[in-house]
């Protein structure tokens, strides 16, 4: 390792690197799953220079001075997207001092811009990049049963390169919850989310019309503050999608006519019964971001909760981006994507849901999600078919760099292969 | 007649299982006190119907290490009749050309809530864990089990054949466990695993003190968990003395019955195995020492998120940990998780389970296995599929003192095992055919076979949405 990458490597060990210098990286020989329109070559390379993709293909020159990461014999893909996360938010889930995610009381709700707390050297992120997942949709008010507003917060998405350029977009999204978890807060009934959110959007809407009046003094009160109301014009416009919390099919059903009420671009989370309104969604063009694990009822909302719902909704025409469901193992993403396949989504679309599909949702598919020139360079190696189990990433880079293929949780296996050793395992770093 | 059944290989299990722990001698046998002769909420449990079947042509995983190619196993009268790579055709029996297809004991779990936290998870579902006090180990869970919980279906697709149910972790004791074979039933009974002990829960570390440090009375800190059960086992053996007396003709009346002591009792005596939920590899050394000090065995420790800290110390204590692959970080205790923690036990020569206490996690066990397979071995350890199959089945087996009737595949076992579409160590391969008892209990291409409980029964399953 020459001098450069080992002070790479024990600054991102230690997470304490700011910005890394720039670099010349050359996958060379791989598989290449680009997800872009160049489909799958064979034997290709991806060329990177300043944290992005210059060129993609089988007759790519490398330059001198380039890295060169061979990749003969393996898969490249771009880096992967969790649709759902809490990175950077939360770190030990049941300390509270360490989880952000959450908002309790009604102070502030649509504008509750999760990107604010985000922790770049979080350990999590540690963990779950040298295993592949490369971008994250941070989602606020991700546990659930606090009191609040229908209206959760802003969505961020961000890279797991660490510290630096890491906030690819903050407010990706705004995130409602409708159905069980929006009756709980909003007093008890689905009808009482309903209007709570139908209430925001069409106070926002007559704010934006009568804003200069309201200033003065001149116009009704709003219930909403004005910061959430400013939050909640880009909704309107359609610039910002609405991400609503929902799995019953009939609340999905309800969210579709809000949006058509409203004008709104939306996607929907959870979507446990999803597949039994398919049509409804397609037709709508609302996309999915669902966990392909679930089959078992959390509660009545998801008794029809099916290892078919993402095949289904493929079927049906509905876009689907994937979510291993918690943060600390966004990492099996690849291995739930996997179980999507097993019960009869193609291996295509598998691909495309924990990459370009998550990056067109949250309007970062010009920059990430697939292995294009000029997008961010983010791109894993993998020693084989990256949805097996027994499948590791060989190499990450993520925003161009090379990521040192280590993590807290590396350290401690390395730590304790050897238990009976001369001095007591402190000492070994 | 079951309950001779029952009670013989109850003694014999358990003076097998817990050899040299020194109080488990005469289990079942002169000593047994009056108030446990009568077995109560026996199991009913009868073989689904079958016919002699043969397996063949199947890369076969024996279970207890061993692999044979195009191997074949033959099924009759609910046991391994033989297996091998060249039996001869009986006359009656089915044959399963199983070409391309992988064959393996049936996945045993030894954590799970099924039936106590039970689907839909709505709060009147909720009876895993009797908040009443810190030590309930009056309770069982069997008195809880809802056989129409739909996670049994869908654990038998995913292979499951036995699993033991657990109650929860508030308590420092918990409460009785017990075991099932993974057949539809309408009552706890008719599943109940003949012959199997009882399983003790216990808890250390942050649950108990987070619930009674919340509530009143604590424990509130470690310090506290491990008073109240030094506090515990004092009474306990005070009252197998009692009952050892009366027993021995020294004291005229017995004593009163108690619940709770009856229990930890039969711990004592060596009928009842604990195990004991505990993350932290030095809280584990503690409880270790703990059960030297009163005189009885940790048959597994439970979630063990350390105990590839302290493998040496479960191999020298013949204590079993079951493991998640990669559960890590939801609290302070599991911190420090990683990939490579089974294959660690493992390698220091304790006895390594795969467990999944999760509804979810129950359906692919063996996928759970094949992740840390692959992480061990990208660390230049070596280990086969024949091999990591021994955390799945055969070891516990041994964890839930059913070893000597299941958990592998060898002449004269129980017929429980499970027919894979293909490697069962890929994500893309499926439980074909399910049996126990040399039954088939679940066919992934044949409804004939596949249960649906009550609580689905009806629009949505009809409609495939349940699967």
């Amino acid at each position: 390792m020459n001098r450069a990458l080992s002070m790479i490597f024990v600054a991102c060990v230690f997470l304490l690197a700011t910005q890394v210098q720039a670099q010349t990286i050359a996958v060379t020989g791989g598989t290449i799953h680009t997800l872009g329109g160049a489909g799958v070559i064979e034997k290709g390379t991806v060329l990177i220079r300043d944290g992005r993709i210059v060129a993609v293909g089988t007759a790519v020159d490398v330059p001198r001075d380039a890295r060169v990461i061979d990749a003969s014999g393996k898969i490249v893909t771009p880096g992967l997207f969790d649709a759902y996360t809490g990175f950077g938010v939360k770190e030990v889930s049941a300390v509270e001092g360490t989880v952000d995610s959450d908002q309790s009381g009604e102070r502030f709700s649509a504008s509750f811009d999760v990107s604010y707390a985000i922790n770049p050297r979080s350990i999590l992120i540690g963990v779950n990049r040298i295993e592949g997942v490369t971008r994250a949709a941070v989602v606020p008010g991700s546990i659930m049963g606090a009191a609040g507003s229908v209206f959760s917060g802003q969505v961020a998405v961000i890279d797991l390169g660490g510290p630096g350029d890491w906030l690819t977009r903050s407010s990706a999204a705004m995130f409602v919850r409708l159905g069980e978890s929006g009756s709980s807060l909003s007093g008890g009934s689905r009808v009482a989310a309903m209007l709570a959110l139908r209430d925001g959007l069409e106070e926002a809407r007559d704010y934006s019309v009568n804003r200069r009046s309201w200033e003065q003094g001149a116009h009704w009160e709003y219930t909403l503050k004005r910061k959430d109301l400013d939050a909640l014009l880009p909704v309107l416009t359609g610039s910002t999608p609405l991400l609503v919390q929902v799995e019953r099919a009939s609340d999905i059903s309800q969210a579709l006519r809000l949006k058509k009420d409203f004008g709104l671009k939306m996607a929907i989370l959870g979507g446990a019964e999803a597949w039994i309104v398919a049509d409804e969604l397609a037709s709508a063009g609302v996309p999915v971001v669902l966990d392909p694990q679930r089959n078992l009822p959390g509660g009545f909302d998801s008794l029809g909760a099916t290892l078919e719902n993402a095949a289904r909704l493929n079927k049906a025409g509905v876009m689907i981006a994937f979510t291993a469901g918690g943060t600390h193992n966004a990492r099996n993403i690849t291995q739930y994507a996997g179980l999507a396949v097993a019960n009869g989504l193609p291996y295509q679309v598998a691909l495309e849901a924990m990459t370009v599909n998550p990056a067109r949702i949250y309007g970062v598919s010009s920059e990430v999600g697939s292995l294009e020139a000029g997008k961010l360079a983010d791109l894993v190696v993998w020693s084989g078919d990256p949805l097996e189990v027994t499948t590791f990433a060989d190499q990450v880079v993520i925003r161009g760099q090379a990521i040192p293929m280590v993590s807290r949780a590396t350290l401690l296996r390395d730590r304790y292969l050897e238990l009976n050793t001369e001095r007591p395992q402190a000492y070994k770093k | 007649m079951r309950k001779a059944i029952y009670f013989g290989t109850l003694g014999l299990l358990a003076s097998v299982f817990l050899g040299g722990c020194g109080s488990g001698e005469d289990a079942g046998k002169a000593r047994r006190m009056e108030a446990s002769a009568e077995a109560p909420f026996a199991s009913t449990y009868q073989a689904l119907s079958s016919q002699p079947t043969l397996i063949r042509n199947a890369t076969v995983l024996t279970g207890d290490g061993a692999r044979i190619e195009g191997g074949s196993v033959l099924l009759g009268d609910g046991k391994v009749l033989d297996i091998g790579d060249d039996l001869d055709v009986p006359d009656d029996a089915l044959v399963i050309d199983a070409q391309g297809k992988w064959v393996t004991p049936g996945i045993i779990d030894n954590h799970s809530h099924l039936g106590v936290y039970a689907s839909p998870s709505v709060s009147s579902h909720a009876d895993g864990n009797e908040i009443s006090g810190p030590n309930t180990a009056e309770v069982w869970a069997e008195h809880a089990v809802w056989p129409q919980d739909q996670g049994f279906k869908t654990a038998r697709a995913g292979g499951v054949t036995a699993l033991q149910i657990l109650p929860g972790s508030a308590n420092l004791f918990g409460g009785r466990g017990v075991t099932l074979k993974n057949v539809p039933s309408r009552t706890m009974q008719g599943m109940k695993f003949p012959g199997a002990p009882y399983g003790l829960k216990m808890a250390c570390g942050e649950n108990p003190k987070r619930v009674y440090g919340e509530k009143s009375g604590g424990p509130f800190s470690r310090m506290g968990n491990v008073a109240g059960y030094r506090a515990a086992w004092i009474k306990a053996a005070a009252y197998k003395e009692k009952w050892e007396k009366y027993e021995a003709g020294e004291a005229e009346e017995p004593p009163e019955r108690d619940l709770e002591l009856d229990t930890l009792m039969g711990v004592l005596k060596g009928e009842i195995l604990v195990h004991n939920h505990c993350y932290r590899a030095d809280e584990m050394a503690v409880m270790l020492d703990l059960a030297k000090e009163f005189g009885y065995k940790i048959t597994a420790f439970h979630h063990a998120v350390e105990a590839y800290k302290i493998a040496d110390l479960l191999a020298e204590n013949g204590t079993c940990a079951a493991m998640w692959a990669d559960w890590w970080g939801f609290k302070m205790e599991a911190f420090d998780g990683i990939r490579e923690n089974i294959a660690l036990v493992d390698k220091a020569g304790a006895c390594a389970i795969v467990h999944s206490d999760s509804a979810v996690g129950i359906q692919r066990l063996n996928q759970e296995a094949a992740k840390v397979m692959g992480a061990a071995n990208r660390v230049g350890m070596d280990i086969t599929p024949e091999h990591a199959w021994t955390w799945l089945s055969l070891n516990p087996a041994r964890s839930l003192g059913i070893d000597e009737l299941t958990g592998s595949l060898a002449k004269g076992k129980n017929g429980d095992l499970v027919i894979w579409t293909g490697d069962p160590f890929s994500v893309y391969t499926r439980a074909e055919k399910v049996y126990v008892d040399g039954a088939l209990v679940y066919d992934l291409n044949d409804p004939a076979y596949q249960a649906v409980s009550d609580f689905t029964l009806g629009s949505l399953e009809s409609e495939g949405g349940l699967k």
